[in-house]
C-alpha cells in the first residue's frame, strides 16, 4: 500500500474491513478494505455494475454487510449525494423545503449555498420541475448544508454541463479546504478524477487496485479494465475545456486549472 | 347537561378529532403509496369486531389489536416496497371476508353489521368520544413529533439513513399510527371507508398545496369540512353518515381539481 497513514495523520472517518455485500445469491462485492480520513479526496472508479453504488450504501450503513465490518466514527456528520433520487409527484416539495430535510435551514443560508452550487434563486421551484443538472446541484447543496465531516457522492457530475463539471471539482476542492472534510465519490470522469483526487480506488466486484492517481494509471488491472485508448474521450474533453475556461456558475477561486488537468492527462 | 349531551355535538367533535388525525397520516399514505395498506388494515377491523364480541372485550381494543397485527404483518411481508399491489389486494379483501364470516358465526349475538361497515357516528357516546379524542391526539402527537424524520424517510430512505435517522423506525411509527386511526375511525366512518377518509382529503389537498406542511393542513381542513357537511346531509336526508361524509370529501376533491387548475393558470 503506497499510502499508509504516517504519524500525525488524522484517524479514519470511516473504515471497511473485509466487507462483502450480497443480494440472495453470491456476493456482488467482496473483500473490501478501505478507509477515508478527514481532508482526503478519495474517488471510486469502475465499470457499470461494478458495485460502486453498493459500496457507498454499505459504507453508509444503508445495506447490511454480508461479511466484514464497517466502522463509522461516532456521530459522523455525512453529506450524501445519491446516484438517483425520485420525488413522487404526489409530494409537493419546493427546493427550500428539500434543503431543510431533515434540519431547518434559514433563508439566508439556503440562498448562499444555492448561489455557491450555481443555481441561485430557485428556492420556490418544485423539485419535480428541475432539470437534471439543476436537480443534481440542489442535491449537492443539501449535502453541503449538513456541514459534513464526510461528503459521499455517487456520480455527482451526471447531467452537469462541461463548465459546470469543471466548476464542480473546483467547488469540492474549496469545500474540502474550508470544512476539512473527507470526500468519497464515485465518478466516470476518469480524466478529471485523476487530477482531482488524492487517492483512487478501482472497483470491479472487489478492489482491483488503489493508490495515488499515478499508481492507479500505471496499474495493469486498471489498464485492463479501462484500456489505454481513452484518446477519443480525452480529445473531446480537452476540446471543450479549451473554450469553456471559467464560466461555470460557481463563485469559487479556481483551485483546479484546466491546464493542470491536461498536464495530468498527458503525463 | 353540558354541550356534550347533544348527540350532534358529540358526533361533530368525534368527526373533527378523526379528521385531525387522518389529515397528516393520509398525506403519508398518499406520498408513500400505501392506499392498499390502509385498506387492508381497515378491513381487518371487522375481524377485530368479531373477536371483541366473541370474547366480550372492548370493541376498541379488539380492532386496535387486530389492525395492529395486520399492519405489522403487512409491513413485515412487503418489507421496504409498500406498493406490492397484488399481495396487499389479496390481504385487504380476505381480511374483510374473514371478518364478515367470523361475525356470522357469533352465537346469540345480533350484530348490526352496517354500524361497523359504514360507521355509526350519531351514536357516539361520551365514552366513545373520550377514546376517539385520546387516540386522535396520540396520532397527531406522533405526526408532529416525528414529522421531519418521517418526511425525510418518505423522500428517500437512503438520505434519511445518511442523515443519521432510522427509516425502519419511522415506518413503524406510521404503522402504529395507522392501526390507531383505524380503531378510532371505525365508529365514525366504518371499516369500508376509513381508507377513503385517509386518501380523499389528502388527494384534494394536493391540488392546492405547495409544501408538505400546507398539504397536511389542507387535508385536515377538507376532512373537517367533509365531516361537518356529511353529518348535516345525513341528518337532513337520513343517509348513512360514513358514506355521506366520504361523498362530501369526494365532491371536495372534484372541486379541488378545477380550483387547482385555475390557481395554476393565474
Ligand atoms: N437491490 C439489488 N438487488 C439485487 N442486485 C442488486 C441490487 N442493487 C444492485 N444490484 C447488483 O449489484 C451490482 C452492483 O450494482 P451497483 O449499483 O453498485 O453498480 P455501480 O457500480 O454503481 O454501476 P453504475 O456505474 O452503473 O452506477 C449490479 O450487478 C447490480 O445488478
Ligand atoms: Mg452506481
Amino acid at each position: 500500500m503506497p499510502d499508509l497513514p504516517g504519524p500525525g495523520v488524522s484517524a479514519a472517518l470511516i473504515t471497511a474491513r473485509g466487507l462483502a455485500v450480497a443480494f440472495g445469491g453470491g456476493p456482488v462485492l467482496r473483500d473490501v478494505d478501505l478507509e477515508v480520513r478527514a481532508g482526503e479526496i478519495v474517488t471510486i472508479v469502475g465499470p457499470n455494475g461494478a458495485g460502486k453504488t453498493i459500496l457507498l450504501r454499505a459504507l453508509l450503513g444503508i445495506l447490511p454487510p454480508a461479511r466484514g465490518r464497517v466502522t463509522r466514527r461516532a456521530g459522523l456528520r455525512v453529506g450524501y449525494v445519491p446516484q438517483r433520487l425520485h420525488i413522487d409527484a404526489a409530494l409537493p416539495m419546493p427546493v427550500r423545503r428539500f434543503l431543510s430535510l431533515p434540519r431547518r435551514q434559514g433563508a439566508a443560508v439556503q440562498a448562499r449555498v444555492l448561489e455557491r452550487v450555481g443555481v441561485p434563486g430557485i428556492e420556490g421551484q418544485p423539485m419535480t420541475t428541475l432539470s437534471g443538472g439543476q436537480f443534481q446541484r440542489v442535491l449537492l447543496a443539501r449535502a453541503l448544508l449538513a456541514e459534513p465531516e464526510l461528503l459521499v457522492m455517487d456520480e455527482p457530475t451526471q447531467g452537469l454541463d462541461q463548465p459546470g463539471t469543471a466548476a464542480f471539482y473546483r467547488l469540492i476542492a474549496a469545500v474540502r479546504a474550508e470544512l476539512g472534510c473527507g470526500v468519497l465519490s464515485v465518478s466516470h470522469d476518469l480524466n478529471v478524477v485523476m487530477s482531482a483526487s488524492d487517492r483512487v480506488i478501482c472497483v470491479n466486484g472487489h478492489i482491483c487496485c488503489e493508490g495515488t492517481p499515478q499508481a492507479v494509471l500505471d496499474a495493469p488491472e486498471y489498464r485492463k479494465l479501462f484500456g489505454l485508448g481513452t484518446g477519443g474521450a480525452l480529445a473531446l474533453y480537452r476540446h471543450h475545456h479549451d473554450h469553456a475556461h471559467d464560466h461555470g456558475g460557481v463563485a469559487e477561486p479556481a483551485a483546479l486549472e484546466p491546464e493542470r488537468v491536461r498536464d495530468r492527462e498527458v503525463g | 347537561m353540558g354541550l356534550l349531551d347533544d348527540f350532534m355535538v358529540r358526533a361533530l367533535l368525534a368527526g373533527l378529532c378523526v379528521a385531525a388525525a387522518t389529515g397528516p397520516l393520509g398525506c403519508f399514505v398518499v406520498w408513500r403509496r400505501m392506499a392498499y395498506f390502509g385498506d387492508a388494515t381497515a378491513h381487518a377491523a371487522i375481524l377485530g369486531v368479531a373477536l371483541a364480541l366473541a370474547f366480550s372485550i372492548s370493541i376498541f381494543i379488539g380492532t386496535l389489536g387486530v389492525a395492529l397485527a395486520m399492519a405489522l404483518a403487512i409491513a413485515a411481508l412487503t418489507g421496504r416496497g409498500w406498493a406490492v399491489d397484488t399481495t396487499l389486494g389479496v390481504l385487504a379483501h380476505s381480511a374483510l371476508a374473514f371478518g364478515l364470516v367470523a361475525v356470522s358465526f357469533l352465537p346469540n349475538v345480533r350484530v348490526d353489521l352496517s354500524a361497523f361497515l359504514f360507521g355509526d357516528i350519531l351514536a357516539v357516546s361520551r365514552h366513545d368520544l373520550a377514546v376517539i379524542a385520546g387516540g386522535s391526539a396520540l396520532v397527531v402527537g406522533l405526526m408532529v413529533w416525528r414529522w421531519s424524520a418521517l418526511l425525510t424517510a418518505t423522500v428517500s430512505e437512503d438520505l434519511a439513513h445518511a442523515a443519521g435517522l432510522r427509516p425502519a423506525r419511522e415506518r413503524l411509527v406510521l404503522t402504529l399510527a395507522l392501526a390507531v386511526v383505524v380503531a378510532v375511525a371505525l365508529k365514525v366512518v366504518g371499516a369500508l371507508l376509513i381508507a377513503a377518509m385517509l386518501i380523499v382529503p389528502a388527494a384534494a389537498a394536493r391540488n392546492f398545496a405547495r409544501s408538505p406542511e400546507a398539504m397536511a393542513v389542507w387535508a385536515v381542513a377538507i376532512g373537517a369540512l367533509s365531516i361537518w357537511a356529511g353529518l348535516r346531509a345525513s341528518l337532513i336526508w337520513d343517509t348513512p353518515a360514513g358514506p355521506s361524509i366520504v361523498s362530501v370529501a369526494a365532491v371536495a376533491f372534484a372541486l379541488s381539481l378545477s380550483l387547482g387548475a385555475l390557481m395554476r393558470l393565474r
